[in-house]
C-alpha cells in the first residue's frame, strides 16, 4: 500500500519527466552486443560534452565527459541534503531512502539505542553511587552479604525480558528484508571484479554496465574523463551508475569474478557480500529518485577502497529512456534491431572500458 | 601429592635455601620449566608485541587522521627498498591491518592473559608447587615466539600485490588463495600453526594441572574465580583452536597443492571458510576475555574487602559464555547471503549471550556495595573495565540483530564495538592485573601516583579514540579504508587525536615500570591487606622459586 502511493508520489514530484515516458524511443545510435560488457561512451554523446568540457580543447576520441548518454544525463547528487551520502560530523545513520531501510533505523534509533543508553547510564551511575557510598572513608567496615537469590534472579530474569522485547520487532524486520522479490521486479545483477563492479539488466536485455571509480582531473591524463562535482564526492563517484527505478521492487543480485567484494549502499540499509560461485539475491524499493553512494564492503586487495559504488534511481520513464540508451529494451518490448555499425561504438571502446580500472 | 612434595625435599636436602635455589642464566631463561619463570617470559614477550602492534595502529592512525594518501607510499618504498607504486601502497595499508589484529590477537593479550598471569598464577591460587607438565609448557613458550618471527618475517616477502601478507586476520578466501600469490600469506599461516599448536599444548597444560594439582582441600567450587576462568578458556582453546588449524591448512592445499576447498569455480565454497574461521573466532573472543573477567573479579573482591558476590552465578556464567560462544559464529557472516532462518537464529542466540555477561557485570557491582572500597591503582582499572565493557557490551546487543547489521556489518561501528570489549576490556583488564600482581611478581611496588595518571590519560585517550567510530560506523565509513570521503574527515581526525592521548599514558606505564624496577620501595607479602584472601598472598614477593613444597591445606 505504501509503496503504491511513494511511486506515485515519486511520479507526481517529477511530473515533467513523467509525462515525456512514452514517445521517444528515439533508437539510440549505438551499436552493442547485447551482452557485452560497455559502457557507453559512444560517438553521439558529444553532443552533451561542451557543457563540462572547459579549457582542453579535445583532440581526443569523441568522448562524454560526464556520462551523458542520448536521452540521459546523469542526475546531480543532492549535496544540500547530503541524499545518499555520509555528512561531514554526521553521528546517526544516513537518511534512509528504502522502506525497511527507516524500519531498520527507527528500531535502532527508537528502541535499541535508548536501551543500551539507559542501561550504560544506570552502570555507570552504580559505579558512581559505590565511589560516593562505598568508599573506606565513607563505609569502613564492609558487609559481608555473599548471595541475594531474589537479586540474582532479578538481574537475570530482566536482561531476559528486554533482550525479548528487542527481539520481536528485530525478527519482524528480518521477516521483512527477506520478503521474496514480486515477478515483475526489476533484476540487475552485481558483479564485482578487482577493483570495480559490473551491472548486468537481464530483464532488459542483458548488457553490462561497467563502474570504475572516477579519478581527480590532477591524477588523469588530458582528455580523459575526471570527476566532477556533477559525479559525486571524491572517491565516491564512478563512471557508469547503476541506473534503477525508483518506486519500483528491485530484485539486485550479487556475484563475484575473482574474490569476495561486499555491494553495500548505507542509505538504501543494502549490504551484500558478492561471492565467486555464489548469486546472492535481496529485494528492495527506493521510495524517491536520487543518486545513494556506497563502497566495497569486504576486503578485496589492494585496491578495496577505491571500488564504490552508485545507484540512480530514476522514475520509471527516464530509468526506460537509460535502458533504450544502453541499447537494452524494456521486458515485453521488442529488442532494437543493431543499428548500422556506422555508428561508431568502436571496437577500441569496448575494450577499453574494463581495463579502466585506474592504474595506480 | 604430599610424596612429590617429600622426594623434593629429599632431592635438595643438602641445601638450606633449596626452594629459592636458582639455575644458571641460560638454563633458568632459555630452558625454563618454572612456571613463574614462563610467565615472565610470556609478559616480556607480550609487552615486546604490544609495542609492535601499537605502533602499527600508530601508523595507521597518522595515515586515517586526513583524507587522502599520506604516507602509505613512503612506507612501502621503505620496505621494498624501492620507489613503490601506488598499489602497492594500498597493498601495505592491507599489510598494516593484518599485522595489527593478529599481533595484538595472538602475541599480546593471549600470551598476556594466558601464558603469563595464566602460568604465573593458576599454579600459586590453587596450591600447586608448578604447572602438570613443565616441559611442554617451555615449549609452548618457544612455539609462541618462533610463530611470532614467522609473522614478521612474512612482511618482507611477495604476497601478491606488494611484500606481506594483506589478507585481514581473519584470512579468508579466494583472497588469501588465488587472491595472494607469494609466500607471505603462506607464511602468515604457518606462523597460526605455530601458534596454535602452542596454545593448544597450553591448554592442555592448564587443564591437567586445575583438574590434578589442586592442594587439599580446594575443590572445585573453592577455586578463585581467576582459576575458572582460565580453565573455561582452557576448554574453549582446546575445542576451537583444531578447527582453525584445519580450516587454515585447507588453505594452504588449495594454495599449493591444487586443492579446491573454498575454489568456487572447482567445486569448493568460499564462504565454508569462513563458517570454518567463525567456528574458531568467536570463541577466540572469549579466549581473550574471561581471563580478563577473572582477574576483575579478584581485585574488585580485594579492594572492596569482601568476598565476591554470587560466586557459583559468576563461575557458571563463564561456562555459560564458553558454551553458548560455540553456538553463535555466524552472526559475523551476517551478510554472505545466508538464510532468513539462520539469520533469526544466530540474532536470537547471540543476543543469550548478554544474559550470563550482564549477570558478570552486576555481580562485581554487587560485591563493591556495601563493601569498604579503597581506589588503589588496579580497582581504578577494573572499575573502569566494568563501564568500558559494558559499553562495548551493548553496542553487541546491537550488532546481534541481523536486519541492523545489514548496514553496520564491516563499518567502523564494528571496530567501534570489538575495540571497547578488546581494547577497553581486555587490555583495561592486563593493567589491571598487571599493577594488582606487578609487587607480587617484582617484588617492588608500582608507583601510586604514576598508576592512576596512567589510568586517567589511558582512559581519556581510548575513548577519544574509539567512541568517534560509531559514528563513523553509522554515518557508513567501511572498515580496512586507507583513505575516505570528505565527509568522514572529522571524526577521523579526532580519533587519531585519540590516539596520541593514549599513547602518552602507554609512557607513562613504562615510566612508571622502569622507575619500580630501579628504585620501587620493596613489596610485602601481602600489600593489599586484609582483602586479598587467595593463596599468592601467602608467599612471599616475589616468591620463592619453588612454592609450596609443603602443600597448604584449604578448609
Amino acid at each position: 500500500m505504501l509503496k503504491k502511493l511513494l511511486v506515485v508520489f515519486a511520479a507526481m514530484t517529477m511530473p515533467s519527466l513523467a509525462m515525456a515516458q512514452p514517445e521517444n524511443p528515439a533508437p539510440a545510435p549505438l551499436t552493442k552486443e547485447v551482452a557485452a560488457p560497455v559502457v557507453a561512451t559512444p560517438a553521439a554523446a558529444t553532443t552533451a560534452a561542451p557543457a563540462t568540457d572547459t579549457a582542453a580543447p579535445t583532440e581526443a576520441a569523441p568522448k562524454s565527459m560526464d556520462g551523458s548518454l542520448p536521452g540521459y544525463t546523469p542526475m546531480r547528487p543532492n549535496y544540500e541534503d547530503s541524499v545518499g551520502m555520509p555528512k561531514p560530523k554526521e553521528v546517526d545513520f544516513q537518511e534512509q531512502f528504502t522502506e525497511n531501510g527507516q524500519y531498520a533505523k527507527w528500531i535502532n534509533n527508537a528502541i535499541l539505542l535508548p536501551i543500551i543508553t539507559i542501561i550504560s547510564l544506570f552502570v555507570l551511575g552504580l559505579l558512581l553511587w559505590v565511589i560516593v557510598r562505598f568508599n573506606r572513608r565513607a563505609n569502613p567496615v564492609p558487609s559481608k552479604t555473599t548471595h541475594n537469590t531474589f537479586i540474582e534472579v532479578v538481574w537475570t530474569l530482566v536482561p531476559v525480558l528486554i533482550l525479548l522485547g528487542i527481539a520481536y520487532p528485530s525478527l519482524d524486520l528480518l521477516a521483512k528484508q527477506f520478503k521474496p522479490a514480486p515477478a515483475e521486479a526489476v533484476t540487475i545483477k552485481a558483479t564485482g571484479y578487482q577493483w570495480y563492479w559490473g551491472y548486468t539488466y537481464p530483464d532488459h536485455g542483458g548488457f553490462e554496465v561497467i563502474s570504475n571509480m572516477l579519478k581527480e582531473e590532477s591524477d588523469v591524463a588530458k582528455g580523459e574523463r575526471f570527476r566532477t562535482e556533477n559525479d559525486g564526492p571524491k572517491l565516491l563517484a564512478v563512471d557508469n551508475r547503476m541506473v534503477v527505478p525508483a518506486g519500483v521492487p528491485l530484485r539486485i543480485q550479487t556475484t563475484a569474478a575473482d574474490v569476495i567484494h561486499a555491494f553495500a549502499v548505507p542509505s538504501l540499509w543494502f549490504k551484500l557480500d558478492a561471492v565467486p560461485g555464489r548469486l546472492n539475491e535481496k529485494s528492495i524499493t527506493i521510495t524517491k529518485p536520487g543518486v545513494y553512494f556506497g563502497q566495497c564492503s569486504e576486503l578485496c586487495g589492494a585496491r578495496h577502497a577505491f571500488m564504490p559504488l552508485v545507484v540512480e534511481a530514476l522514475p520509471p520513464a527516464q530509468f526506460a529512456a537509460w535502458v533504450k540508451a544502453q541499447g537494452g529494451s524494456m521486458p515485453g518490448e521488442e529488442k532494437p534491431a543493431p543499428a548500422a555499425p556506422a555508428a561508431a561504438a568502436t571496437p577500441t571502446e569496448i575494450v577499453a572500458a574494463p581495463a579502466a580500472a585506474p592504474t595506480n | 601429592m604430599t610424596t612429590i612434595a617429600a622426594t623434593g625435599t629429599d632431592l635438595h636436602a643438602h641445601d638450606h635455601h633449596d626452594a629459592d635455589h636458582k639455575p644458571g642464566f641460560f638454563a633458568r631463561w632459555f630452558m625454563s620449566t618454572n612456571h613463574k619463570d614462563i610467565g615472565t617470559l610470556y609478559l616480556i614477550f607480550a609487552i615486546f608485541a604490544g609495542i609492535i602492534g601499537g605502533a602499527i595502529s600508530g601508523l595507521m592512525r597518522m595515515e586515517l587522521a586526513a583524507p587522502g594518501i599520506q604516507y602509505l607510499q613512503g612506507w612501502a618504498s621503505i620496505m621494498a627498498g624501492k620507489e613503490a607504486s601506488l598499489d602497492e601502497a594500498y597493498h601495505m595499508w592491507n599489510v598494516l591491518i593484518t599485522a595489527h589484529g593478529l599481533i595484538m590477537v595472538f602475541f599480546m593479550v593471549m600470551p598476556a592473559i594466558i601464558g603469563g598471569f595464566g602460568n604465573w598464577f593458576v599454579p600459586l591460587m590453587i596450591g600447586a608447587p608448578d604447572m602438570a607438565f613443565p616441559r611442554m609448557n617451555n615449549i609452548s613458550f618457544w612455539l609462541t615466539v618462533v610463530a611470532f618471527i614467522m609473522l614478521l618475517g612474512s612482511s618482507f616477502v611477495p604476497g601478491g600485490t606488494g611484500l606481506g601478507a594483506g589478507t585481514g586476520w581473519t584470512v579468508y578466501a579466494p583472497l588469501s588463495t588465488s587472491g595472494s600469490v607469494g609466500p607471505a600469506v603462506d607464511m602468515a599461516i604457518f606462523s597460526l600453526h605455530l601458534a596454535g599448536a602452542a596454545s593448544i599444548l597450553g591448554a592442555i597444560n592448564f587443564i591437567t594441572t586445575i583438574f590434578n594439582m589442586r592442594a587439599p582441600g580446594m575443590t572445585l567450587h573453592k577455586m578463585p574465580l581467576f582459576v575458572w576462568s582460565v580453565l573455561v578458556t582452557a576448554f574453549l582453546l582446546l575445542l576451537a583452536l583444531p578447527v582453525l588449524a584445519a580450516a587454515i591448512t585447507m588453505l594452504l592445499v588449495d594454495r599449493n597443492f591444487g586443492g579446491a576447498f573454498f575454489d568456487a569455480a572447482a567445486g569448493g565454497d568460499p564462504v565454508l571458510y569462513q563458517h570454518l574461521f567463525w567456528f574458531f573466532g568467536h570463541p577466540e573472543v572469549y579466549i581473550m576475555i574471561l581471563p580478563g573477567f577473572g582477574i576483575i573479579s579478584q581485585i574488585v573482591a580485594t579492594f572492596s574487602r569482601k568476598p565476591v558476590f554470587g560466586y557459583l552465578g559468576m563461575a557458571y556464567a563463564m561456562v555459560a559464555i564458553g558454551v553458548v560462544g560455540f553456538v553463535v559464529w555466524a552472526h559475523h557472516m551476517f551478510t554472505t547471503g545466508m538464510s532468513v532462518d539462520m539469520k533469526m537464529y544466530f540474532t536470537a542466540a547471540t543476543m543469550v549471550i548478554a544474559v550470563p555477561t550482564g549477570i558478570k557485570i552486576f555481580s562485581w557491582i554487587a560485591t563493591m556495595w556495601g563493601g569498604s572500597v579503597s581506589f588503589k591503582t588496579p580497582m581504578v582499572w577494573a572499575m573502569g573495565f566494568i563501564f568500558m565493557f559494558t559499553v562495548g557490551g551493548v553496542t553487541g546487543v546491537v550488532l546481534a540483530n541481523g536486519g541492523l547489521d545489514d548496514n553496520l556489518h564491516d563499518t567502523y561501528y564494528v571496530v567501534a564495538h570489538f575495540h571497547y570489549v578488546l581494547s577497553l576490556g581486555a587490555v583495561f583488564s592486563l593493567f589491571a592485573g598487571f599493577y594488582y600482581w606487578f609487587g607480587k611478581m617484582s617484588g617492588r611496588h608500582l608507583n601510586e601516583f604514576l598508576g592512576h595518571l596512567h589510568f586517567w590519560i589511558f582512559f581519556i585517550g581510548v575513548n577519544v579514540l574509539f567512541f568517534p567510530m560509531h559514528f563513523l560506523g553509522n554515518s557508513g565509513m567501511p572498515r580496512r579504508y586507507p583513505d575516505y570521503p570528505e565527509a568522514f574527515a572529522y571524526w577521523n581526525g579526532v580519533a587519531s587525536f585519540g590516539y596520541a592521548i593514549m599513547g602518552v599514558g602507554v609512557l607513562i606505564f613504562f615510566v612508571n615500570v622502569i622507575w619500580s624496577l630501579v628504585a620501587g620501595r620493596r613489596a610485602e607479602d601481602n600489600y593489599w591487606g586484609e582483602g586479598a584472601t587467595t593463596l599468592e598472598w601467602t608467599l612471599t614477593s616475589p616468591p620463592p622459586y619453588h612454592q609450596f613444597e609443603t602443600l597448604p591445606v584449604i578448609k
